[in-house]
């Protein structure tokens, strides 16, 4: 496989370099809404979609900078951009659809300080990705996210029937899990040569 | 630093910055800011210039939230700090390009993430923004010391257990085989969780001996933990 093809790029983002497990990109939201199966799928598609939106705007924006000379201010577009679609998600979401926009509750806004979404646009200018390619990569690091955000959640609700040390209950058993599932993921490390 | 002189005078100023070292330690008490912390520690050197860019930033945003605090409409606020942050952010990483590049390419785009840093939002909205502008520098200071120390922790043993030396310079003796493991991604979860067991362990610990030294107050709150 070519290393600018888009099956690539895709499976790159989400098993190969999974934004979760192996670049530790989102582990707020990865800790703190693994809980339930339910909401960390959700949680996964609403970040998926910003991603989406997002990388699109990156790209549109860092070719408007480029064009004026003044990269310095890169970050700065990047993180506004970002802020106002998580805000515009969340409109569009509270208008069509009150029941998911209430299942979401506070987890919506804080998307804005999720490291996955600037990282994302930040790597994917690294990267030097054109349009087409960045909505792959979006696409495989919101599947990758999703991915690592449901395997945490379904372990996490078998994990509360078992009985285990009260000194490692809480976030400390999280990470154990966390780095035995990037363990299993650096298995991914040959795929695609 | 400066904690000797203000500390006779009165104490909450040194509470106000002690507590983001020990107290309230952003990472081992808060478990704030974990995407950096579990990603540049594979050396020591990497931590430590991790811990000192989020330190100035920290320390550049309260400031200036703190001076701006009665002129931003509560509305637009969180947009404003993050504005505010990004900009420090920006300084920082050309500064650190420009000083060092073998650093800058080490540290890769987790420099600019330092604007997503949940711990530098969180002090603009929980402290600098209703609190005058030396207590949040001050608070700032010992929040930024206290991310720089835990960074550290999980710098030093992972460099030390990965690759058999420390900031470079080799502790070891040849015949240690360095636990390759330690560098990669899983070392991360895994010395991080360690040190989450020991806090906790030790946390445990302190207060069952409280409670059994006949705190009998307290006999219904101890069972919790």
């Amino acid at each position: 496989m070519k290393s600018d093809s888009l099956a690539y790029i895709f499976l790159n983002a989400c098993l190969i370099n999974n934004f979760v497990l192996s670049s530790f990109l989102g582990i707020c939201p990865f800790l703190g809404v693994s809980g339930k199966l339910e909401t960390a799928s959700r949680m996964g598609l609403a970040v998926t979609f910003v991603m989406l939106i997002t990388s699109g705007c990156a790209s549109a924006i860092n070719a408007a900078l480029a064009y004026l000379g003044m990269e310095y201010l890169r970050l700065i577009c990047y993180i506004v951009v970002i802020a106002c679609a998580v805000q515009l998600v969340e409109m569009i979401i509270k208008k069509f659809s009150p029941a998911l926009f209430r299942a979401m509750g506070i987890y919506l806004p804080l998307i804005t300080t999720n490291c996955a979404i600037l990282g994302l646009a930040l790597f994917q200018t690294a990267k030097q990705y054109d349009f087409i390619q960045g909505i792959a990569y979006a696409l495989g690091a919101g599947a990758g996210f999703s991915l690592a955000l449901v395997i945490m959640a379904g372990l996490r609700e078998q994990l509360n029937l078992a009985d285990v040390p009260d000194v490692a209950k809480g976030t400390a058993l999280s990470l154990i899990i966390a780095g035995i599932l990037s363990l299993a993921f650096m298995g991914f490390a040959g795929l695609g040569g | 630093m400066n904690t000797a002189s203000p500390s006779n005078q009165s104490p909450t100023v040194a509470d106000t910055f002690l507590k983001g070292i020990w107290k309230e330690n952003p990472v081992f008490v808060m478990v704030l800011g974990m995407c950096p912390t579990l990603a540049v520690t594979n050396s020591a050197t990497n931590a430590f210039t991790m811990g000192i860019a989020t330190t100035f930033v920290l320390v550049g945003s309260s400031t200036l939230i703190s001076l701006l605090r009665k002129f931003i409409p509560k509305q637009v606020r969180i947009a404003t700090y993050i504005v505010i942050i990004a900009t420090f952010v920006t300084m920082v990483d050309y500064a650190i390009q420009a000083v060092s590049l073998q650093l800058y390419l080490a540290l890769g785009a987790f420099i600019q993430l330092i604007v997503v840093n949940c711990i530098i939002l969180g002090r603009a909205e929980a402290f600098a923004s209703k609190n005058s502008v030396f207590q949040s520098i001050l608070d700032a200071l010992g929040m930024g010391i206290g991310f720089t120390v835990a960074l550290l922790c999980l710098g030093t043993v992972r460099e030390l257990l990965g690759t058999g030396s420390l900031m470079g310079m080799r502790v070891f003796g040849d015949a240690f085989e360095p636990w390759g493991l330690m560098v990669l991604p899983p070392g991360g979860f895994f010395v991080l969780a360690g040190w989450l067991l020991l806090f906790s362990w030790w946390k445990r610990r302190s207060t069952t001996e409280a409670a059994t030294a006949g705190v009998a107050m307290q006999r219904t709150g101890s069972h919790e933990i």
